[in-house]
């Protein structure tokens, strides 16, 4: 596998003046609540991960919970107090202004829940606005601006002011800034929390489509468990600045870590999140019937189909080589049971 | 015992007051003492002590420690005035070119400096002035007189009244629409045909000089405070400082080191207006959202570049407004600057008012008044436009407005030239209506004043005196029976109640500022004359902004009132109350109410208006009546809000006041009025300046710090 764009050892941010100090004499045994009564309170504690190319990492966390944090620490919006970061290779800690300007113009890319749009700025001249920084000739940068008008579909509007925008095609436009540049690199700051969910849930899907196409890095901030699970590749679960699990979803939701993500997990409608290729048995059983499912199917969409048959199902791969079976109890089992309040 | 627990703030604050009327009655007046006590005036007189203190001599009359305390500040003005002179006339002699002897010359640095500084502003205001008006001036300042004798061609024609007019008609049209721009016009052709065109259009110069400079240096110091937080403490006791310092204390120094005339007030003004200016920069970048600027410098800006194409243009409207601030100070110091020789309306103002021609008087201020609404208006209107689109518009679209301009420029010309055939005789109407030449209705204001004398004298003069024997006698003796030391432990008492020991500190140290300079007798004056406006003015603003809010309709309608009569240069409060009260200490004091009375009523109602909806609904529907939302919810939540109108009004009481002087009072402002015509006045001046402004602060202090823990309280901001 190739080197990881995103690699994050041991990262620390801890606020309060003598952070740096109080963090070198603890050997990184942060204990929050000592922290606390010396007036330093911890935002991100320990946090080693990699987001390889491609892939999509959502760090999901209640407020308060150093997500956001963690996420300016590696755009170097605020410097980690401990640890090393990486982005393809490169220390940002040790980058200088000029090389982290640099870096952040040709590679990164950030969308905010608030928007943060440019208030005097039509919604061309707002996505045109990273690469006029970077010293792109106007006309140039508009024409390339228009583009990510029409891809976030925005036409018809690129001379709208954005106080004359709803907040969905605010978003857009802000989506549409920060892929201007082109970058490997996107951050997304809890880019839907500020919608309504009807706008949300477009938005998302939207979101899924762009992603698609474009298969860049993704880091995304989340409150929403839902969103987290539609969305990862791989979850980071945070609370107290600490990563209480990183997994994919379906491990998630099938081995929840701690307690306090069960507690998020209980919830979840696990027919819609778990694949067949997650619940299904590897012996292969001869005595399976005639209907087949791939193992990449969603379970919801074939349960149906499954419940029908009084035998086990083959599951197939996607060579259409039988890998494992999957018995209509199995399902019922996942969909129902080994929740808090079933019998 | 029960109710000493229930109510600890209120016996702490009886007790406070025992003992200040223990104290009160407890030191009696010694028999020496007189109310005029001329230390700062440099009058030898027998009865009068010594000391000498960094090489200056102060004179002091016997004292009583209890009583008023020494005058061991009497040395700072005297101090501060040699300093002046000491750095002019011989601090750092350096050699300088001098171009019209074509010789070195030895000349004191500061004074280099000051000189230079001076010609430069006189250049500018000159520029712009024979722009408007005509002159010789800016030519001469890139040839020579003589060169002006042999080409007599050469001098700046003026621009036509026409042009000026519709100029400011089409910018205000461009700023805000078709009605600002008929009030424009009209404002122009009024002050045209009244013959006060030359006047206008002085004092226009002097607010685009002084107007564009101030900004350009409070929007640095501005960036410069926000970026730096050392600067930001560094400004901060200044920027305090002169936001309750009066307008025309800082005059005084002005004098001794630019001298007399436009361009010293120019300078001057910068000193007052760049203040509101580095306040609301600073406000302004503040409430940039936090997400906004991450999204810049996600974007891969550089400071620069975060600076001037993200944080600026977000903090737009702020920053408008701040200069909107500035060229409403610019204004009013362009009127007061006529105390120092600086000409335009003001100086008509000043002139008609010394020659007790009321009528003269009234039209000059009516001009100020039309020109401040207007240029507030005018500035306001730019604040508030947004950024419009043009990428799409055809050309004639796009420079409709420069277009006209264009037109009018041309149309005025040949209007001007077709007058020369019109008017060969007399003088040219179409170019420019002469001062006098006008139309005037001075007269006529005049033979109205003269009948209000005639018909009301005998209530007026009743009223008069009842008023000052009844009322303002007794106030007075009252404020200034209070024995130094009995006022120093109520306001830091007070201090302490409010604002814990820090509170008290610091009103301790700016009173004992005021009773230890020569001028505690004036400062009570001051502070009683304020007292009487401040509790007139709010007893009158609550009343009224309350009436006002039961109707949504009347509420903005006062409001907008508040707004106009807030743009007029508090001197020209003073025409109408000489018009009838006559020269007397009730004229400064009725100008004073008129003036408090306008932040009193405003946040009244602001601070009403900010009650929240919800709770509104809420006191509703649990059946409270009308009277009962009133003094149950909408006071006790607005009342922060209205103290902070209070200390508003109480600034704006102690600036009345000050300026009063000019009617003739016996307080700090006087002084200062005093010091204006005496060559060794800088330093009186400034340090009077500083003890009104310490009064304010004092005030300031003590309810800010009361309103802070309020809102902390209910949880308001």
């Amino acid at each position: 596998m190739s080197e990881p764009v995103i690699k994050c050892e041991n990262v620390y941010k801890i606020f309060g003046a003598n952070a740096e100090k109080m963090l070198q004499e603890s050997n990184g045994n942060v204990d929050a609540r000592t922290f606390q009564d010396n007036g330093c309170i911890v935002g991100v504690n320990n946090a080693s991960f990699e987001v390889s190319k491609g892939e999509m990492l959502v760090v999901m966390g209640l407020s308060g919970s150093g997500k956001s944090t963690l996420l300016r620490c590696i755009s170097r919006l605020t410097d980690a107090t401990g640890g090393k970061i990486f982005i393809e290779g490169q220390d940002l800690l040790k980058l200088n202004n000029k090389e982290l300007i640099d870096l952040r113009r040709n590679k990164m890319g950030m969308v905010f829940q608030s928007f943060a749009l440019l208030p005097h700025k039509t919604v061309v001249e707002n996505i045109a606005f990273p690469l006029q920084i970077k010293g792109i000739k106007t006309e140039d940068s508009i024409s390339k601006a228009m583009d990510m008008v029409k891809l976030v579909g925005l036409d018809g509007r690129e001379n709208y002011f954005p106080r004359e925008l709803s907040g969905g095609q605010q978003q857009r436009v802000g989506i549409a800034r920060s892929l201007a540049v082109e970058p490997d690199i996107w951050f997304l700051d809890e880019p839907f929390s500020a919608l309504d969910p009807l706008i949300r849930k477009e938005m998302q899907d939207e979101f899924l489509r762009l992603q698609e196409k474009l298969q860049k890095t993704i880091m995304f901030i989340t409150h929403d468990f839902d969103e987290a699970l539609k969305l990862a590749d791989r979850i980071a679960i945070m609370k107290d600045g600490i990563i209480e699990q990183l997994d994919t979803p379906a491990k998630i939701v099938l081995n929840p870590a701690t307690e306090y993500v069960r507690k998020f997990t209980e919830e979840v409608p696990r027919e819609k999140v778990l694949l067949i290729e997650d619940v299904m048995d590897t012996s292969i059983t001869e005595d399976v019937g005639d209907l087949k499912v791939s193992k990449d199917e969603v379970i919801e969409n074939v349960a149906e189909k499954i419940l029908s048959q009084e035998k086990s199902v083959a599951v197939t791969d996607e060579n259409n080589k039988v890998i494992g079976s999957i018995n209509p109890t199995k399902i019922i089992n996942t969909v129902f049971g080994g929740r808090k309040n079933s019998n | 015992m029960d109710y000493l627990k229930k109510y600890p703030k209120l016996f702490q604050w009886l007790f406070l007051l025992i003992i200040f009327f223990a104290l009160c009655f407890s030191i009696d007046v010694p028999e020496t003492y007189k109310f005029i006590r001329g230390q700062a005036e440099f009058v030898k007189d027998p009865n009068q002590s010594t000391y000498v203190f960094l090489g200056k001599e102060v004179r002091y009359y016997a004292f009583d420690v209890f009583w008023r305390l020494p005058p061991l500040l009497g040395w700072l003005p005297i101090w501060i005035n040699d300093s002046l002179f000491f750095l002019m006339n011989e601090w750092m002699p350096m050699e300088f070119w001098n171009e019209d002897t074509q010789e070195y010359k030895t000349r004191p640095l500061v004074l280099e400096i000051s000189r230079t500084l001076t010609s430069f502003m006189t250049f500018l205001i000159f520029l712009i002035r024979e722009t408007l008006l005509g002159g010789l001036e800016t030519i001469v300042a890139f040839t020579s007189w003589d060169w002006i004798d042999k080409n007599p061609w050469a001098e700046l024609p003026g621009l036509p009244w026409t042009i000026v007019a519709a100029g400011f008609a089409i910018l205000a049209y461009k700023l805000s629409g078709k009605g600002l721009a008929i009030f424009a016009g009209l404002v122009m052709v009024y002050i045209s045909i009244f013959g006060q065109w030359k006047p206008s259009m002085q004092t226009l110069s002097f607010i685009l000089v002084a107007a564009p400079l101030s900004f350009i240096f409070g929007l640095g110091l501005g960036v410069a405070a926000y970026k730096s937080k050392r600067v930001e403490k560094a400004l901060y006791p200044i920027l305090l400082v002169m936001q309750t310092m009066p307008q025309y204390a800082v005059l005084v120094p002005a004098l001794v080191l630019f001298g007399v005339g436009d361009h010293a007030a120019v300078i001057i003004t910068m000193i007052v207006a760049v203040p509101p200016m580095i306040l609301l920069t600073l406000l302004g970048l503040r409430a940039v959202p936090p997400e906004v600027i991450e999204a810049g410098r996600m974007s891969g800006c550089n400071n620069w570049q975060l600076m001037t194409k993200v944080l600026i243009p977000t903090a737009r409207r702020d920053i408008l407004i701040g200069v909107n601030q500035v060229i409403m100070v610019c204004f009013s110091m362009a009127v007061i600057s006529a105390f120092i020789g600086a000409k335009g309306l003001g100086f008509n103002l000043l002139l008609a008012l010394n020659q007790l021609n009321i009528g003269l008087a009234l039209e000059a201020g009516l001009c100020i008044s039309l020109i401040a609404i207007l240029l507030d208006k005018m500035s306001l209107a730019w604040a508030n436009k947004q950024t419009d689109y043009f990428g799409n518009l055809t050309f004639y679209q796009r420079n409709k407005n420069s277009l006209f301009f264009g037109a009018s420029v041309i149309i005025g010309i040949i209007l001007a030239y077709v007058g020369t055939f019109i008017f060969k005789d007399t003088f040219n109407y179409l170019f420019e209506v002469p001062h006098n030449k006008g139309i005037s209705t001075a007269d006529f204001w005049n033979k109205g004043v003269d009948w209000i004398f005639d018909t009301f004298f005998v209530y007026i003069k009743a009223f008069n005196t009842w008023l000052i024997v009844e009322v303002l006698q007794p106030m007075r003796a009252l404020y200034l029976r209070m024995p130094a030391v009995a006022t120093l432990v109520l306001v830091v008492g007070a201090g302490y109640l409010i604002g814990g020991i820090r509170s008290a500190l610091v009103v301790f140290g700016l009173t004992l500022f005021i009773a230890l300079s020569p001028w505690w007798d004036r400062a009570l004056v001051t502070t009683y004359m304020a007292t009487f406006g401040v509790i007139m003015s709010c007893a009158i603003g609550f009343t009224v902004g309350t009436l006002c809010f039961q109707s949504k309709r009347a509420a903005a309608f006062m409001l907008g009132v508040c707004d106009i009569f807030q743009t007029f240069p508090s001197f020209v409060y003073l025409i109408p109350v000489m018009m009838l009260f006559g020269i007397t200490d009730t004229s400064v004091l009725i100008a004073v109410i008129v003036y408090a009375t306008i932040p009193a009523t405003r946040y009244t109602i602001e601070g009403l208006r900010s009650v929240p909806a919800g709770l509104h609904d809420a006191a509703t529907m649990s059946g409270v009546n009308k009277f009962q939302r009133l003094t149950k919810i909408e006071f006790p939540l607005a009342f922060p809000h209205m103290m902070l109108g209070l200390n508003q009004t109480i600034v704006f009481a102690l600036f009345m006041v000050i300026i009063g002087a000019f009617i003739g009072t016996e307080d700090l402002g006087q002084y200062i009025l005093k010091a204006l015509s005496d060559k060794n006045g800088a330093g009186i001046g400034l340090t009077l300046g500083i003890c009104v402004a310490f009064i304010g602060l004092i005030f300031d202090n003590l309810i800010r710090t009361w309103v802070g823990q309020r809102k902390k309280h209910l949880g308001i901001d």
